[in-house]
């Protein structure tokens, strides 16, 4: 049986891997070849690195730390931060990365989805995506919201359109990171991410808002995601991904169990 | 179960890896560098030749793989180098293109060194996405050299929406359960092993898959 995913994400500012509430108050956690060795070991499924002020500063990404991680690491990572043409794509997939994750640049350019998908595979390429909950129900009659650029922008587009147009154009996988649950540590948002994966058939990837197992097992079972990104309840040490591992299995969840 | 054997220094291999331009193929290098093996990622049919150990990975739609095989002339040079007896592994869209017949691309004739034919997942569920990506168990139908070391049910990485269907049972050394099929994610004939997963992105357990494939005398 195909088994969920549990995907650690490595903020990253100048090669440090950070951990800030919506992008404020960042606090330095450590190296990122470090940590997704350290992560990697303890039994992650994947892993996500995001270059996050690559975008705002538009430079490209740091290969050099790709390529470390790459040669660190046997499982599959995706890449995103400021990639916003093929050869950028091309660079990273080139330094070992298995994805690349697009997010406010293809709102501006959705074309670079289906470029992407057709030069290397819808397999590589991840949309990520920012709802938020919005009363613009006229806009957006999901009731969420794409928001771009950290979560500064509003961009008047359906959560639910956005997602079928990324898989139309040719998107392997959906983040859904709702600004909403972002660092609260109560849950993710099942709402969208439910309404999401109902509405696509690629895999979708719940993000935002971990605090604990059960938040997890919800996600799966309740909002039908195929993976769960978790950052902060790592990263101070509540809890590890082997004890996430175990309490999810214990629940029913299929798991990865051996590494 | 196995016959011991004191295996050489692992960079005595030089193992080839054919690049027909069918993905990315720095995961499967960086893996074998990781077992301080010499790789080469190559076109070139000499070099194929040559080889003591072949990898035929892929990552891609079959139509396009086939035609660049073609192109680049590496058809019977793959056919030649199964025939001499050198170890061969075939990974994803590589282990698809073995068989007769895809049906990716609306219908795509592949080599045929395995019968059979490759058909594309029809989850009745929703839920169950294709592509499958993810983690998901092998579970053993026969042992094999290459699986020592490795538990039964163990899982490893897949990315594909289509899965091999061999006409003869007998070649299946592994099965994996995905939207209502048990397909062979493992199959081996003579020197030849072919997996559906991705052993160079399965951790610590794909890297002994590979270090197995590494000392294996077939």
């Amino acid at each position: 049986m195909l088994t969920k995913r549990i995907i650690p994400c490595l903020d990253v500012i100048n090669n440090r891997v950070t951990k800030g509430v919506k992008f404020k108050n960042n606090i330095d956690l450590g190296d990122p070849v470090e940590m997704a060795i350290m992560y990697s070991n303890e039994g992650c499924d994947e892993l996500v690195v995001y270059d996050i002020t690559a975008s705002a500063e538009h430079r490209p990404i740091d290969i050099e730390m790709i390529r470390s991680v790459a040669r660190s690491i046997r499982i599959p990572f995706a890449v995103g931060g400021g990639i916003s043409t093929i050869e950028d794509m091309s660079r990273i997939l080139l330094a070992g990365a298995e994805k690349i994750s697009v997010n406010s640049l293809a709102v501006k350019n959705p074309s670079i989805i289906s470029e992407g998908a057709r030069a290397f595979g819808s397999q590589c390429i991840v949309l990520g995506m920012d709802p938020v909950k919005t009363d613009n129900l006229e806009q957006c009659p999901s009731g969420y919201e794409i928001t771009t650029r950290g979560f500064r922008e509003h961009t008047g587009i359906d959560a639910v359109d956005w997602a079928r147009r990324a898989e139309e154009l040719g998107a392997g996988e959906i983040v859904v990171n709702s600004v909403d649950a972002d660092g609260t540590r109560n849950g993710f948002e099942l709402t969208i991410t439910g309404l999401i994966a109902d509405a696509v058939s690629i895999p979708v990837v719940a993000s935002g808002g971990a605090g604990c197992a059960a938040h997890l097992a919800d996600a799966f079972n309740i909002a039908h995601a195929d993976a769960a990104i978790v950052a902060g309840i790592l990263h101070t040490g509540q809890t590890t991904i082997a004890q996430l591992k175990k309490e999810l299995h214990e629940a029913g969840v299929p798991m990865r169990m051996h590494w | 179960m196995y016959p011991s054997f004191e295996p050489p220094e692992l960079n005595f291999y030089m193992i080839a890896i054919v690049d027909y331009n069918a993905g990315n193929l720095t995961s499967v290098k960086l893996a074998f560098q990781a077992l301080n093996c010499e790789v080469e990622v190559t076109q070139s049919p000499a070099t194929i030749l040559k080889a003591d150990r072949v990898i035929f990975p892929g990552v891609g739609a079959a139509g396009a793989s086939m035609r660049h095989l073609s192109e680049l002339k590496l058809i019977d040079p793959i056919r030649e180098v199964i025939a001499r007896g050198t170890p061969f592994l075939g990974i994803c869209l590589g282990t698809q293109i073995l068989f007769d017949f895809s049906e990716e691309d609306g219908g795509t004739p592949t080599l045929g060194l395995l019968p059979g034919r490759v058909p594309r997942f029809q989850p009745e569920n929703p839920f169950e996405k294709v592509p499958q990506i993810g983690w998901n168990q092998l579970k053993y139908t026969r042992t094999h050299p290459v699986l020592h070391g490795i538990a039964d049910m163990s899982e490893f990485y897949f990315v594909h929406s289509y899965y091999p269907a061999p006409k003869q049972d007998e070649i299946i050394i592994g099965t994996t359960c995905y939207a209502d099929v048990t397909f062979a994610s493992m199959v081996a004939v003579d020197n030849l092993v072919a997996t559906q997963f991705h052993p160079e992105k399965s951790g610590r357990i794909g890297l002994k898959l590979l270090e197995n494939f590494v000392h294996w005398t077939p």
